[in-house]
């Protein structure tokens, strides 16, 4: 899947997720820049996300990212 | 069922409406999710569960000081998680020589939160059981090894169950069950347990709050109370109209086994109390036949308390069942394998419950299972005989038709009622009544034994019940009068509820008289009642200007010294 293809589909997981239908994430995006991205919901956004794309996230990996490019990185590089 | 972020969605709702209960939410593990599920499935239920939720880790503290936050919230239910993987950390932690009293010491520790819980607070109290962690230390020798975690918590969770058995107020939320119908992958990830202290996983939230709901409505007098069955490919296999007697499939073999299976889960559940009605497109006759003569039905035709089989529609025969039954829509569950048949149903009668069962026969009860329909909050002898009552109830509306007036109706019953006090013979049903009445009841109070044996050592209180007995039989404890004392002059009706069971045989009169009786016996010069309407009481919202009391300010007043007595057919006893 193209990174601007997975930016879009992950974009509508936290429209979901999140119930905010304002959001608009780009690669550079943190945590900081979301309302309600807090560390709980984080969980639910990665738990939903494992979901589509059918992957699973180490524990490590789930504290690790420092904006959503980072995160794209890490999906892609589980072959999706 | 939905899912977790469609019960969040649910929180954005306006719950202004809904009947308010306050829960307060302890956990030792991250609670904020099973917070919002809670809320939302409260929701879906007509609820506005209003949580306090702890802090994290803070359920000793809370408990244990008379001035936390938690008493200062008086809440009507306390929920308790404790979970186990933190009985594991304290397990880890203790002397090789002490892990052998692990369960011991938790048992001591939740007795003593929960002795603190009643001195403190009325609430009720919902503890989490423990779903299983094997740490494979011993393998399958740890079924033989007393310290071991594994025997610890087996024997923890046992131990549980007997000290709820005498505990009134404290419910055990079967949490361990879950884990065994969805399996430990589904119900727990490490790696968000690892990242949150969430021991329960994103899916598996919802059914968690589920059955915290479900206990939380049988306390709160919403639960099941019949089911309904229908017959062909539902109770057998094929088609008795057809097949024959002699054809249908039902036994120890094949696909006849999972009915008769299902056949034992339904006996269960009337022996339980629940009232079993069969609802099926037949000529009566040949739908009786399997109950009567077939050597494998396991039911027969004295449990099923009203046998409607005729070639009329389901909704109105259902709608007949209903109204003999004289119970809520809300409280019956309709059985039936034809899609097209549940659907009919289900566009006519909305509030009625019916499973989308399974194709596949076999796997009827294990879906049936995981719904969890008939959750209760007690269980006492009477429950055991209701199929009976109803029968007998349908001999009577059998009579009634012979006869010219309703008065000379009445007179031939018999009936005779014993009054008295509560006392600690007839507490539990006392109790029990005032949960499950919800169309005679004009106050809508619902009591615990506890609060039972409380009224009645209280000398605040004047306390009645009543039983009532005819030449058909014994229908038990019926109907009960809770009076306070608001005056020197004035004795207030706190309750008046009454089984629905026993309506029109003028123990509304009786009763009233018996409150005269008492009232005078006392000194007092005036009866002061209310009626709380609620969605299901409608039925007693003339009760008082029926019997002769005068509105003030939403009040109803009744003079004692100028009472008539009323005339009625029953016999004090």
């Amino acid at each position: 899947m193209e990174k601007s293809e997975m930016l879009k589909k992950v974009n509508d997981i936290f429209i979901d997720t999140l119930d905010n239908e304002d959001i608009m994430l780009t690669y550079e995006t943190t945590a900081k820049d979301v309302d309600d991205w807090d560390s709980l919901n984080h969980i639910q956004l990665v738990v939903a996300i494992e979901r589509y794309f059918k992957i699973r996230f180490t524990s490590q990996e789930i504290q690790s990212w420092n904006n959503v490019g980072e995160m794209l990185d890490c999906i892609s590089a589980k072959n999706v | 069922m939905k899912v977790f972020s469609q019960l969040k969605k649910n929180l954005k709702n306006d719950f202004s409406q809904l009947p308010t209960i306050k829960i307060a939410l302890l956990g030792d593990s991250a609670t904020q999710f099973l917070n919002q599920a809670l809320r939302g499935t409260g929701y879906d239920r007509g609820y506005n569960l209003d949580v306090f939720e702890a802090d994290f880790n803070q359920i000793e503290q809370q408990i244990f000081d008379p001035s936390s936050e938690l008493y200062k919230f008086t809440p009507d239910v306390i929920v308790i998680f404790n979970s186990t993987h933190k009985l594991l950390s304290k397990y880890n932690k203790l002397d090789q020589g002490e892990q052998h009293k692990l369960a011991e010491l938790q048992i001591e520790l939740i007795s003593n939160l929960f002795n603190r819980v009643k001195k403190y607070s009325n609430a009720k109290v919902i503890y989490f059981n423990f779903p299983e962690i094997n740490d494979s230390v011993f393998g399958s020798f740890a079924n033989k090894t007393i310290s071991s975690f594994l025997y610890q918590l087996r024997k923890l969770n046992y131990e549980l169950m007997s000290y709820a058995a005498q505990a009134t107020n404290f419910y055990l939320l079967d949490i361990a069950s879950i884990q065994n119908q969805l399996g430990k992958s589904t119900m727990f990830q490490p790696a968000v347990y690892v990242n949150s202290e969430m021991v329960l996983s994103i899916d598996v939230l919802p059914i968690v709050a589920a059955r915290i709901v479900d206990i939380i409505g049988a306390i709160y007098g919403k639960f099941k109370k019949c089911l309904i069955l229908d017959l062909d490919n539902t109770m057998w296999g094929g088609v008795i109209g057809d097949d024959g007697l002699e054809n249908i499939q039902l036994g120890s073999l094949g696909i006849g086994k999972a009915f008769v299976e299902f056949q034992h889960w339904i006996k269960k559940l009337k022996n339980r109390g629940i009232i079993i009605a069969v609802c099926s497109k037949n000529t009566e006759s040949v739908a009786k036949e399997p109950f009567q003569k077939h050597p494998d039905m396991v039911l027969r035709m004295e449990d099923v308390a009203l046998f409607v089989a005729n070639w009329e529609s389901k909704v109105d025969n259902i709608r007949t069942i209903q109204k003999v039954l004289n119970i809520g829509f809300d409280s019956m569950v309709f059985l039936d394998d034809n899609p097209y048949e549940r659907n009919v149903v289900r566009e006519s009668i909305a509030e009625l419950t019916i499973p989308e069962l399974p194709v596949d026969p076999a796997e009827y009860l294990e879906y049936l299972y995981t719904l969890n329909l008939f959750e209760t909050a007690s269980f006492s002898n009477e429950d055991t005989e209701r199929t009976k009552l109803y029968q007998v109830e349908a001999k009577r509306t059998n009579l009634q038709a012979s006869f010219s007036s309703e008065g000379e109706f009445l007179q031939s019953l018999d009936m005779i009622s014993i009054v008295e006090p509560f006392n600690k013979f007839n507490t539990p049903r006392v109790a029990q009544l005032s949960q499950r009445s919800n169309q005679f009841n004009l106050r809508t109070v619902r009591y615990t034994d506890e609060d039972i044996a409380r009224i009645a050592n209280n000398n605040n209180y004047y306390t009645l019940s009543f039983t009532l007995k005819d030449k058909f039989g014994d229908n038990g404890l019926i109907a009960v009068v809770i009076l306070a004392a608001e005056s020197q002059s004035t004795m207030f009706i706190e309750s008046w509820f009454m089984s629905c069971r026993v309506l029109k045989r003028g123990m509304e009169n009786f009763t009233l008289n018996a409150i005269i009786d008492v009232a005078k016996l006392n000194g007092f010069l005036q009866i002061k009642a209310e009626y709380l309407p609620t969605v299901k009481n409608e039925l007693v919202k003339d009760h008082y200007v029926n019997l002769g009391f005068e509105e003030k300010c939403g009040y109803w007043y009744l003079d004692v010294e100028n009472y008539q007595t009323k005339s009625c057919f029953i016999t004090k006893k």
